[in-house]
C-alpha cells in the first residue's frame, strides 16, 4: 500500500512539474524542451525502482534500474567487446556495403526510365518484407562470425536506400534540367551538380531508416549462430541464464548505439542539405 | 495499367535470372562431390583438390554438373522452381492441420501478428489523441516516441517472451506484445502528424461555426488524419509480422514461420527455411495489399488523397 502511494506521489510530482513547465511561457526554449522529456523519463525510472522494490518482484522477471546500472558499469569491458563485434564489425560494414550497392544500382537504373519504373515498386515491396529471416541462410553460407551479420545488414538496408535514392534522383524539375542543358552540361555534370544534390534529402531519409534496420539485422542474426561474443549472443544466452540485468545492460548499449548512429546521420544531413527548406 | 506492369515484370525477371545463374556456382562443389560418388568423371579428381578450385572454374571444367546443380536435395541455394514447388507442396498438398503445412504455421504467426497489430494500433491512436490535446503529454512523451524509433526494439523480443513466460503468460500473447510494440510507434507518430494536419484556416472556420472541441475532433481532425493513419498502418503491419516471427526465434517455439526457419536451419533442411521465408514474404505482401485496398476504398468514399 505504501509502495503504491509512494509511486503515485512520484508520478504526481513529476507530472505537476512537467505540466507547469509545458504550459509556461518559456516552454519552447531548447533547454526546457529537453528538460521535460528527461524529467518524464526520470519519473518513470524512479517509479519502476519503487514498484519493483516495494512489491519484491524477482530479479528474473524485472530487475531494478539500480541493478541494471550496476551491471552496466561493472561489465564495461564485456559490453564493449560485444559492441565492437556486433555494431562496429557487423552492422557498420554491412551498412556501408548495402549503401554503396544501393547507390550504384540506383545510378545505373536511373539511366533508364523503364528500369526506374520497375525498380521503385519492386524495391518498396522488398523493403516491407521480413528480410531479417534470411539470417539463417547467410549464417550457413558465410559462417557464424561477423561476415554473415554484415551480409544480412547489407541486404536489409539495401532496399530502403535504393528506393529513396531512385526517387530522389527523379526529383529535379524539368526547368532545372533544361537550365543545365543550356549550360552545355553533360550527363555526369548534371548528375554531380544538380541531380545528386537535389536527391540528398531523399537519400538521407533512406539512410536514417536504415540505421535502425542495421542494428536490428546485426543483433537478430546472432540469434541464429555467432561466436561467443556479440550483443545478440549475449542477449540470448543471458535470457537462458535468467540474468536479465545483463540483457537490460545490452539493451541500453543497443539504445545508445541506435540513437548515436541516427544522430550522426542527422548531423551529416544538416551539413549536406543545408539548403533544403526543412533545415532552415 | 499495362505500361506500369511491364517494367515491374522485367525487374522481377532480371532478379529471377540472376538467382537462377547464381545457383550453379553456389551448389557447384556440393554437386561435384555427389556426381563423382555416382560415377561421373570430375576434373580435378581428388575431392581435396576441388576445394581449392573456385566454383566458376569447377563448373567450366565439368559442364556436365550444371543441370544437376538445380535439383540438389539439400542445396546451398535452391533454384526458384524448387522453392516454388516446395511452397506449393506445403501450402496446397498438406492438410492444414498437419505440422508440415505452411498454412498451419502461417496461421500461428498471423494470429499473433493480427492480435498485436490491433492492440498496438488502438493504443497508438489513443496516445496520439492524448498528445494532440494535452500539451504536457506532447512535450514529455513525443520526444520519447521519436527516439524510440532509432532504437533496435526487436532486440527486446527474447526478454519479453521470457519475462511474460515466467509470470505464466505463454503462447499467443507474448508474441503479440512484441508485435503490438513494433506497430505502436509508427502509428503514434503518423497519427499525431495526421491529427495536426488541418491548417489554421480550417480550425478557424470551425470556430466561426462555434463548433465544440469534440465536434472539431470528429468532423475535422479525425477525418483529416485518415490518410496518415493508413500510411502508418502499412508500416505497422509489416513491422508486426517481423516482430511475431522474431518472437518465435529465441524461445524454441514449435509452430510458426520463425520456428520453421529455425527448424530448417538446425536440422539441415534448407528447403524448409526457404519455404518459410517466402511464405512469410507472401504473407507480408498480402497484408499490405489488403490494407492498400481498404485505404483506396475508404479514401475514395471520403474524397481524399493518400498522404
Amino acid at each position: 500500500m505504501m509502495t503504491l502511494l509512494l509511486a503515485g506521489l512520484v508520478w504526481a510530482a513529476g507530472w505537476w512539474v512537467n505540466a507547469r513547465l509545458a504550459n509556461s511561457a518559456t516552454s519552447d526554449t531548447p533547454a526546457i524542451s529537453l528538460a521535460i522529456p528527461v524529467l518524464f523519463g526520470i519519473t518513470l525510472i524512479v517509479m519502476w525502482e519503487i514498484l519493483v522494490r516495494g512489491f519484491d518482484v524477482s530479479a528474473v522477471i524485472l530487475p531494478t534500474p539500480t541493478m541494471i546500472a550496476a551491471r552496466f558499469t561493472t561489465s564495461m569491458p564485456l559490453l564493449w567487446a560485444d559492441f565492437e563485434q556486433t555494431i562496429l564489425k557487423g552492422a557498420m560494414t554491412g551498412y556501408v556495403f548495402g549503401m554503396v550497392a544501393a547507390f550504384v544500382v540506383a545510378i545505373l537504373a536511373d539511366r533508364s526510365p523503364f528500369l526506374t519504373k520497375g525498380i521503385l515498386p519492386v524495391g518498396a515491396f522488398m523493403a516491407a518484407l521480413p528480410i531479417v529471416g534470411t539470417a539463417p541462410i547467410f549464417v550457413k553460407w558465410l559462417g557464424s562470425d561477423w561476415h554473415s551479420k554484415s551480409a544480412v545488414v547489407a541486404v536489409m538496408v539495401f532496399f530502403p536506400i535504393l528506393v529513396n535514392t531512385v526517387a530522389g534522383l527523379k526529383d529535379s524539375s524539368a526547368m532545372q534540367r533544361d537550365l543545365m542543358r543550356t549550360y552545355g552540361a553533360g550527363y555526369w555534370a548534371t548528375l554531380l551538380k544538380l541531380r545528386a544534390p537535389s536527391a540528398m534529402p531523399f537519400v538521407f531519409n533512406g539512410l536514417k531508416i536504415a540505421t535502425t534496420l542495421a542494428l536490428i539485422g546485426a543483433i537478430v542474426a546472432e540469434f541464429f549462430g555467432s561466436p561467443t561474443v556479440g550483443m545478440g549472443f549475449r542477449i540470448s544466452t543471458s535470457v537462458g541464464q535468467l540474468a536479465l540485468d545483463m540483457v537490460w545492460a545490452e539493451i541500453i548499449v543497443a539504445a545508445l548505439a541506435g540513437s548515436a548512429f541516427y544522430g550522426a546521420m542527422v548531423l551529416i544531413e544538416r551539413r549536406v542539405t543545408f539548403w533544403h527548406p526543412s533545415q532552415r | 495499367m499495362m505500361r506500369n506492369i511491364f517494367p515491374v515484370v522485367t525487374v522481377i525477371a532480371v532478379i529471377l535470372g540472376i538467382w537462377t545463374l547464381a545457383v550453379i556456382p553456389m551448389n557447384a562443389h556440393l554437386t561435384a562431390d555427389q556426381a563423382q560418388r555416382s560415377g561421373m568423371e570430375m576434373t580435378p579428381e581428388a575431392p581435396r583438390d576441388r576445394q581449392s578450385v573456385s566454383a566458376i572454374k569447377l563448373v567450366a571444367q565439368n559442364p556436365g554438373i550444371i543441370p544437376l546443380t538445380f535439383v540438389q536435395k539439400r542445396p546451398n541455394l535452391p533454384s526458384p522452381h524448387q522453392v516454388a514447388s516446395e511452397l506449393y507442396e506445403t501450402i496446397f498438398n498438406k492438410k492444414i492441420t498437419s505440422k508440415r503445412s505452411l498454412v498451419y504455421h502461417g496461421w500461428v504467426t498471423l494470429s499473433a501478428t493480427l492480435l498485436g497489430f490491433v492492440i498496438g494500433t488502438t493504443l497508438g491512436v489513443l496516445l496520439a489523441v492524448g498528445i494532440v490535446y494535452n500539451r504536457t503529454m506532447d512535450k514529455s512523451v513525443m520526444p520519447w516516441a521519436i527516439t524510440s524509433q532509432t532504437i533496435p526494439i526487436l532486440a527486446l523480443a527474447p526478454m519479453v517472451i521470457v519475462m511474460l513466460g515466467s509470470i505464466g503468460i505463454q503462447g499467443l500473447l507474448p508474441k503479440s506484445v512484441i508485435s503490438a510494440y513494433l506497430s505502436f510507434f509508427p502509428v503514434v507518430v503518423g497519427m499525431v502528424k495526421g491529427l495536426r494536419s488541418p491548417d489554421q484556416m480550417q480550425l478557424d472556420l470551425l470556430r466561426t461555426y462555434s463548433a465544440s472541441n469534440s465536434q472539431g475532433f470528429w468532423k475535422l481532425r479525425l477525418p483529416a488524419s485518415i490518410p496518415y493513419l493508413f500510411a502508418s498502418l502499412k508500416i505497422g503491419i509489416s513491422a508486426s509480422l517481423v516482430g511475431a516471427i522474431v518472437g518465435e526465434l529465441p524461445t524454441g517455439a514449435r509452430a510458426g514461420f520463425g520456428a520453421r526457419m529455425l527448424v530448417g536451419d538446425q536440422y539441415g533442411q534448407p528447403m524448409v527455411t526457404w519455404a518459410a521465408l517466402f511464405a512469410a514474404a507472401i504473407t507480408a505482401a498480402l497484408l499490405v495489399a489488403i490494407l492498400s485496398l481498404i485505404e483506396r476504398q475508404t479514401l475514395k468514399q471520403m474524397g481524399m488523397k493518400a498522404a
